[in-house]
């Protein structure tokens, strides 16, 4: 583990010197200061959540620091989504709780805190799938993403927003469910940024949109990133979350395998071979970097399909 | 035809006073997906305090003390209840509710006894004449204020925060909470809202021609449930059409119950429900509706 990540902060593996970039020492954002940032921004630590008896993450450590983008990577199942939730206070809509572990946010704790609060402590998540209220209008969508805010901020709200996205202001009065999966994705993120948050949880927006369109959002992605708010970006384009975020972690059955800067997880060969689909064939996988029991995971992927 | 019109007027007027009952049905539906069996109860409860504090205070305050006091219990069986029922299934749930508004109605009856309690009403037995057609003054004023209410109810749900929190909350709650919606007083609120409407619906049933309160009022508000159900139970626009087709059934047949004598005495009363029994069995999730009754 690198000096910079801190006490007790990274994964039981972290990318460093000898993985990627020898002799250089973990450049990226961990740069002096980062623990006093990240008692500021998002800190997780030792986070255990389960369903039930599904125990579907183990001791994540995770940080994003204010300002920042992060990325976590992993295949289906690997936990993304159940740590987005537990961050959001949505882990109860699903019989999940947080068995032990803090999350805090700008130094005070999240875990505990149920979803309406944590919006308004100003992190906010679009959920994987998009969910926009396909009865309600885009206009009324956009309103219900600002319920939480005072209707003077709510109106600036609106008008970044449909800056940002003109074609939601040319949709205003269609019912949401009938936009285009991109248009969707565009109106689930923009109904997020109407509660103004400082941190914007992302859970796979790409998902299902063409190369194009999935650009876009990433764009998008680095331009809210530019106007202050931070990201936690859950992806399975490894690509192209690698290429947004500062500092990168890879999920694989609910543990932090990897983690370090972006760029040094992109040049590692690991990551290179199995979410980026470049290099090393399968056959040649070091031993210790099995992906965990196949029969606990049956619809687990190589994520070589999204090729960069 | 004059006998007609006044049917029809009459069973217009009726039915709009059920669409009130449906609209509290189908809102407490629609914000916690729970079928809620109560809401008789929830209308004998303003009802009774309407007719106990008449004498008091006056009839319109004795009318708003009511509505305040319906939409408390609503808010308290939510409150004290529903939220503390962790379990898993809405179908539970629906019998809790069945459980609570037999303890209520129980209450209820036992207090109203065998009388008949008058409301103090200011419209008594007048009618009013418009050409061949005579109406109840009631029933002109019930149809005004349902009209009124449901239009001012319809554009609160169209275009107010509360509106939109609860809508979103119907469509998908977690996303709801994603939005900061607190689900609590989403639920807390369609309650209290159902409560209040119920509590207009129960004024309305208990003046001319209907002599008072009495232990039958519950069973009258029973007949808002098929107008709830058959409209479709997540649907407004189907509550207010339920209550309508469901109100001019029931006068229609109660009008002409000597010509359709063969059908049996009592035909009116029974109506609703077979009329719910039809249309349900053509559109298993109501006229308007979008999700089957069954699922809960
Ligand atoms: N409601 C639930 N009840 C029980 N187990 C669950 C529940 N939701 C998720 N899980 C389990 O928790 C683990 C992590 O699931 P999660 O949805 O967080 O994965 P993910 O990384 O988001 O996957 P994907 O890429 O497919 O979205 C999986 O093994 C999953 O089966
Ligand atoms: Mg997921």
């Amino acid at each position: 583990m690198s000096g910079e990540a801190g006490p007790g902060i990274g994964g039981p593996e972290t990318v460093g010197p000898g993985t990627a970039a020898p002799g250089t020492v973990d450049p990226g954002i961990a740069a002096p200061g980062t623990v006093d940032q990240r008692s500021e921004g998002l800190d997780i630590r030792g986070l255990e959540v389960r369903y039930g008896p599904v125990r579907a993450l183990r001791g994540v450590h995770l940080a994003v620091p204010r300002g920042a983008v992060a990325a976590v990577l992993g295949a289906n199942g690997a936990g993304k989504t159940t740590l987005l939730r537990a961050v959001s206070g949505t882990l109860r809509f699903h019989r999940g709780a947080i068995t032990s572990g803090t999350v805090a946010f700008g130094g005070s704790r999240l875990d505990g805190v149920p979803a309406a609060a944590v919006v308004r402590r100003g992190v906010v998540q679009v959920p994987e799938g998009r969910r926009v209220f396909a009865r309600m209008t885009v206009a009324e969508n956009l309103r219900a993403g600002a319920l939480s805010v005072p209707g003077r901020r709510a109106a600036a709200a609106r008008e970044r927003v449909l800056e940002l996205f003109p074609v939601l202001a040319e949709r205003a009065h269609q019912r949401a469910g009938l936009l285009s999966g991109g248009e969707q994705q565009m109106l689930a993120i923009g109904r997020a940024l109407m509660a103004g948050p400082s941190l914007l949880l992302l859970d796979e927006p790409t998902l299902g949109l063409a190369p194009l369109m999935a650009a876009r959002i990433a764009d998008t992605v680095r331009q809210i990133n530019a106007q202050g708010t931070s990201v936690l970006l859950v992806e399975q384009n490894a690509a192209m979350a690698l290429a947004l975020a500062e500092r990168a972690y890879v999920l694989e059955v609910g543990e932090v395998t990897l983690s370090g800067p972006a760029a040094d997880l992109a040049a590692s060969d690991e990551v290179r071979r199995r979410y980026l689909g470049v290099g090393v064939p399968e056959t040649d996988r070091p031993v210790g970097t099995d992906p965990g029991p196949a029969h606990e995971r049956p619809e687990r992927t190589r994520l070589a399909r999204w090729t960069a | 035809m004059a006998v007609f019109l006044e049917l029809l007027v009459n069973g217009i007027s009726v039915g709009a006073v059920y669409a009130l009952i449906a609209l509290g049905f189908v809102v407490i539906f629609k914000a916690t997906e729970v079928v809620n069996f109560t809401h008789a109860s929830l209308l004998l409860a303003g009802g009774y305090a309407i007719a106990w504090l008449h004498p008091l205070i006056g009839f319109w305050a004795a009318v708003a003390a009511g509505i305040a006091a319906a939409a408390l219990v609503g808010a308290l069986v939510e409150f004290l209840i529903l939220r503390r029922a962790h379990v898993g299934s809405r179908g539970v749930l629906a019998i809790v509710t069945i459980g609570v508004d037999i303890l209520l109605t129980t209450e209820l009856t036992r207090r109203i006894g065998t009388e008949v309690l008058a409301l103090g009403d200011p419209w008594g037995d007048r009618v009013l004449r418009i050409g061949p057609v005579t109406v109840a003054e009631t029933r002109v004023v019930a149809l005004a204020v349902a009209a009124a209410l449901i239009v001012a109810f319809l554009l609160a749900f169209k275009f107010t925060g509360w509106g939109v929190a609860m809508r979103a909350t119907a469509e998908d709650a977690e996303t709801a909470a994603l939005m900061g919606v607190r689900l609590g007083r989403v639920s807390l609120s369609a309650w209290a809202v159902a409560g209040a409407l119920a509590a207009v619906a129960a004024m309305f049933l208990c003046v001319f021609p209907t002599p008072g309160l009495d232990r039958g009022t519950a069973a009258a508000a029973m007949k808002a449930f098929p107008a709830a159900i058959l409209g479709g139970l997540d649907s407004t626009t189907g509550a207010l059409a339920g209550g309508l087709i469901v109100g001019v059934t029931e006068t229609l047949m109660s009008g002409y119950q000597s010509e359709l004598a063969f059908l049996g005495r009592g035909i009116g009363d029974a109506a609703p429900f077979l009329v719910m029994i039809v249309i349900l069995l053509l559109r298993p999730s109501g006229l308007f509706g979008t999700k089957e009754p069954a699922r809960v």
